[in-house]
């Protein structure tokens, strides 16, 4: 089955037809041109007449390059000794190790049975107060980090990945600026947790196909090693790019856009990847991070509102913190209660404050008239944007629920918090910061 | 000998076939692909080639593969055990596959949807020498809290003389349990289970009746206001986060109907499984049974195979209008809709056919129109009554009401849920707009009862507005109070606490009763010295009223409640407005 084939029909865009038979839907084949070689996947099939998806783009590819049909469809080397290693979006080595070839999987393997899931149980820890307090991250969920371009959200996948406490990391970049691949390289590699991370990156450099196959690839590997046992924490950046590519690839092949370009598959295509989450019943689990940018910051945009309907809640990234508001873990409910007692009322409390701050905020900007309890307010918000949103803050859940309670005790009185007296009573502290607020 | 064909192009999970015979529209193609079979559906005949949508993934599928046609269209199998199942959208049961395959989906796996070694007991109702036709009841087996009346087949156009019927006893839904004669001497001999093909509708009654009874869902912003019928159809839409799934999972418990069919359509697979794990511990206040057993589940969630998405609400509806034919009341709710166009979306563009607006197909507002019609309160030959009522959620894109799945539901539903961002920003659930929605069936209050308090509530929004520009001390006593009103409408009656056990469901004695004291609030002239009097005396009104709410039906603290609410109104009353004197007219009776 290596047929060679050394005509090729046509190049329009990233795709190339040539005629061959025994070929199968899916399956791969290599170019060889005076550049190189380059894997390509087969896309369609019109009788004799075969498209095929150049992963490195079609260009300098000439009409008599010879064409190879490897008669299988993309695979995956799956073993320990992927661990620590950086590949590409055609599953190459990046780094200077050994390509991998054996125990090879397929990618893009079929949907998890929604009768054996189960109801998700374990909260993952990040070190984030706006994480684990306010929109607890849960394992097997599927979140998307809404941000525009500029903001700070590789470093924030970056300290999750150090932090959390998962047994696995996998990175996957699309259309990811090569600085940023170093940074996460390096900061992976500083924080210690290199060894057990897999990176498949493709960068804003390389040809656009290639990073079609980076979310199939890394979540291919993330189900092994789930099913393995191993708690998996894959972080996707940046699924607009990938959404991007699906629509360069749709209209080259002039298939008819739906909204804004954008293939009418996009829900499906971008759910067959975040469906992968999964907590697995005595096994292990995929929890997903990704990134989504907003072009225009607009969440009605088709890739962030059609990630909005997939994901179990999102993180709105703006301004360098993670917004109280619009920012939703759909999931938090089933295990924020079972961390400490005061975790829900305070969460609900103090957001609510948050709330009437920026109240007391627009008022003084619109130069109302402040009352006394508007000063309060906005004492609190601003400890509250320093203690808890800023992201440079990295304490346990317990610790930011403690400084929770002192935040509350140095702005206002017991009674004007709306929370339980019970829980005040066990919780309010002692020497609070406003009796040393008093003294300065 | 059926039509058999080659495979000579593939697009997607489109496939063109080759055929070398007579091939039916609709009708189900197996791939044979390696050792698996892969079903397929007919979409499309132009000449001697078929283009069939495969249910499955089709990668590995080559040019040259054989096609084996069926002859028969995609159909479901209808017959007892039904009831508690969880079948994906071709009817395949999903614990079952799990059980063969594990937690994967492999493809080309396809079982029974109806055990065939499970045993019912079975007490005929007709004997020899009896007329049969289609839809006539041979006779019941108890399924869960029903007696599941086993039916002639709905396919057979002659009438059967009744020649052999088993005695009473137990059998599987595949033995015989009844012989019969047409009129030209033909023998049939008929089961417990037939198959029906799912994109026809069936149609085996006397006549299409009116949807007014009203369906309870014990959710107050609905039954009250947004009322549903039996029979009737409502929509859903709003943005992501807005409740549509939470929504649909509280009536899914709460409903008063028979039965109740989930259709996950396209949706998030964690979902389905809080109703899968739940279901069979909760139970239902009706039967005293297990929620399961009243509840049927299509689970074809986002990551499934797209085109066996299109066919999964066509599924859930045949289920729904089959257990109509026994008298039964059946409630749909089918999430998402804009899931189920989307996949006639991406089929349309395979088909490389003229895009409509937004790329969907010309002919998604008839086919929503279609699948809307499929509801319907009937009369049947036995002059039973039977109904399925459908609600289907919307996705709009972008949550703008204005794009065609949204625009295409409105045309042909009877009530329009929507819900807003705003409202569950806030956290109000349910998140029903109060103004924007609108039912057109009659609810279980009367039409001027409810028109006086929703009048009330539009012009307190409107004052509500003109406050954010004037400000509190530009608006006047009069409209402030106005606005209170309104305020208080919607924090004691339309929001409702889904965690709280009393107030998660309330019955419609009780909605009558609480609605009945609302309205004399409403109309009740108060009389306050100053807005921060009027304030405080509503705060006070309001946290009441959220007490009264939680407390248990009829219980002593509901009538203390009951008694202090009226007191504080009375202290404060001016008499009544006169424009609202028939409806207290009304409440007195």
């Amino acid at each position: 089955m290596s047929k060679v084939y050394s005509k090729i029909e046509s190049i329009a865009g990233n795709v190339i037809i040539v005629k061959a038979d025994g070929v199968r839907y899916g399956d791969l084949a290599q170019i060889t041109t005076s550049f190189g070689t380059s894997l390509a996947e087969v896309i369609k099939l019109d009788n004799e007449l075969v498209s095929l998806q150049v992963f490195a783009g079609s260009r300098g590819i000439s009409t008599g390059d010879e064409v190879r049909f490897l008669g299988k469809s993309m695979q995956i080397s799956y073993s320990e000794s992927l661990l620590g290693r950086v590949f590409n979006g055609s599953g190459e080595p990046r780094d200077k190790g050994p390509r991998l070839s054996e125990n090879l999987i397929s990618i893009g393997g079929p949907s998890f049975n929604p009768a054996k899931r189960i109801i998700p149980r374990n909260m993952v820890r990040t070190g984030i107060p706006m994480i684990d307090l306010f929109n607890t991250l849960v394992e097997s969920q599927k979140l998307p980090i809404f941000s525009i371009s500029g903001e700070p959200y590789n470093e924030v996948l970056a300290r999750i990945a150090l932090q959390a406490e998962v047994d696995l990391i996998i990175l996957g970049g699309m259309g990811l600026k090569y600085d940023d691949y170093l940074y996460f390289k390096e900061t992976l590699e500083d924080g210690g947790a290199l060894s057990r991370s897999i990176l498949f990156i493709h960068t804003a450099a390389d040809p656009v196909v290639e990073s079609l196959m980076v979310p199939d690839i890394s979540l291919a590997v993330a189900e092994k090693f789930a099913l393995d046992g191993r708690k998996v924490l894959v972080l996707l950046t940046d699924m607009t790019n990938f959404a991007d590519a699906m629509k360069e690839i749709a209209i080259t092949q002039e298939q008819v856009p739906s909204n804004r370009g954008y293939p009418g598959d996009l829900y499906s295509q971008l759910a067959s990847r975040y469906e992968k989450a999964v907590d697995i019943e005595g096994a292990g689990s995929i929890t997903i991070l990704a990134v989504t940018t907003m072009p225009g910051d607009d969440v009605t945009h088709p890739v962030p509102d059609n990630t909005g309907y997939i994901t179990e809640g999102q993180y709105y990234l703006r301004n360098g913190r993670i917004e109280p508001f619009g920012s939703l873990s759909r999931l938090k409910q089933q295990v924020n209660d079972r961390t400490r007692e005061d975790h829900r009322p305070l969460m609900d409390g103090m957001i609510k404050i948050y709330a009437a701050y920026k109240e007391a905020l627009e008022k003084q900007s619109m130069g109302f008239q402040m009352t006394e309890w508007d000063e309060k307010l906005i004492k609190y918000g601003e400890l509250f944007e320093k203690e808890m949103m800023d992201l440079t803050v990295n304490i346990p859940l317990e610790e930011a629920l403690d400084n929770g309670w002192k935040i509350l005790s140095a702005c206002f009185e017991k009674e004007e918090t709306g929370l339980r007296s019970s829980l005040i009573e066990k919780f309010w502290p002692a020497d609070s910061l406003k009796s040393k607020a008093g003294q300065e | 000998m059926s039509t058999t064909g080659k495979v000579v192009a593939i697009n997607g999970n489109m496939v063109s076939v080759k055929a070398d015979g007579n091939v039916i529209m609709n009708e189900v193609g197996y791939i044979l692909n390696g050792d698996k079979r892969l079903k397929a559906e007919v979409i499309r005949i132009r000449g001697e080639v078929a283009q069939l949508q495969v249910f499955e993934q089709t990668r590995g599928i080559g040019v040259g593969d054989e096609v084996n046609f069926s002859g028969e269209m995609l159909a479901v199998e209808l017959g007892p055990g039904l009831l508690g199942q969880i079948y994906d959208g071709l009817q395949n049961p999903l614990p079952e596959l799990a059980e063969k395959t594990g937690f994967f989906l492999e493809r080309g796996v396809y079982l029974e949807a109806l055990s065939r070694t499970k045993q019912w007991s079975f007490k005929p109702s007709v004997s020899i020498g009896d007329k049969v036709n289609a839809g006539d009841y041979l006779g019941v087996v108890p399924e869960g809290p029903y007696e599941h009346k086993v039916m002639v087949p709905f396919n057979l156009r002659e009438e059967y003389i009744v020649k052999a019927v088993v005695s009473e006893g137990s059998y599987t839904v595949s033995e015989k349990i009844v012989e019969a004669e047409d009129s030209r001497g033909g023998k049939k001999s008929f089961t417990m289970f037939f198959e029906w093909p799912v994109k026809r509708p069936i149609t085996l009654y006397e006549e299409r009746l009116k949807p007014v009874e009203p369906m309870v869902s014990k959710v107050r912003l609905m039954d009250t206001f947004f009322p549903v019928a039996k029979g009737g159809t409502y929509c859903i839409p709003g943005p992501f986060g807005a409740g549509k799934t939470v929504l649909q999972q509280i009536t899914s418990r709460h409903a008063e109907v028979d039965i109740v069919i989930i259709a996950a359509c396209g949706e998030r697979a964690g979902e389905v499984v809080e109703t899968l794990k739940e279901f069979p511990e909760l139970i239902d206040p009706k039967t005293g049974k297990s929620l399961m057993e009243r509840t049927i589940i299509i689970s074809n969630t986002s990551s499934m195979p797209v085109a066996s998405r299109e066919a999964s609400v066509y599924t859930a509806v045949t289920l729904g209008e089959y257990y109509r034919q026994m008298g039964l009341d059946v409630l749909l709710l089918a999430d998402s809709t804009s899931r189920w166009a989307q996949a006639m979306r991406e089929m349309s563009g395979r088909l490389e056919e003229i895009p409509g607006e937004e790329a969907f197909p010309a002919y998604l507002e008839s086919s929503i129109a279609a699948f809307y019609e499929r509801a319907g309160i009937v009369r049947l030959n036995d002059g039973n009554i039977g109904s399925v009522t459908i609600g289907g959620t919307v996705s709009p894109a972008g949550g703008n009401f204005e794009e065609p799945v949204t625009q295409a539901t409105l045309k042909v539903v009877g009530a329009f849920h929507g819900l807003s961002r705003e409202r569950s920003d806030a956290r109000k659930y349910p998140a029903i707009h109060p103004t924007e929605s609108w039912s057109k069936y009659n609810g279980i209050m009367p039409v001027d009862h409810v028109k006086y308090a929703h009048d009330i509530l539009a012009r307190s929004g409107e004052i509500e507005a003109m406050m954010k520009v004037v400000g509190e001390e530009g608006t006047s006593l009069q409209d402030y109070i106005i606005f209170q009103k309104g305020e208080f409408l919607d924090v004691v009656y339309f929001q409702q606490n889904s965690f709280d056990p009393v107030d998660a469901a309330v019955t419609p004695e009780r909605q009558k009763k609480v609605f009945a004291q609302i309205l004399l609030l409403l109309a009740t002239e108060l009389n306050f010295g100053d807005k921060e009097e009027a304030r405080r005396w509503f705060y006070q009104m309001r946290q009441k009223y959220l007490d009264y709410n939680g407390a248990e039906w009829r219980s002593d603290s509901f009538k203390n409640y009951e008694k202090e609410i009226a007191d504080i109104l009375q202290a404060k009353s001016l008499g009544t407005d006169k424009r609202a004197a028939s409806i207290l007219e009304d409440l007195k009776k």
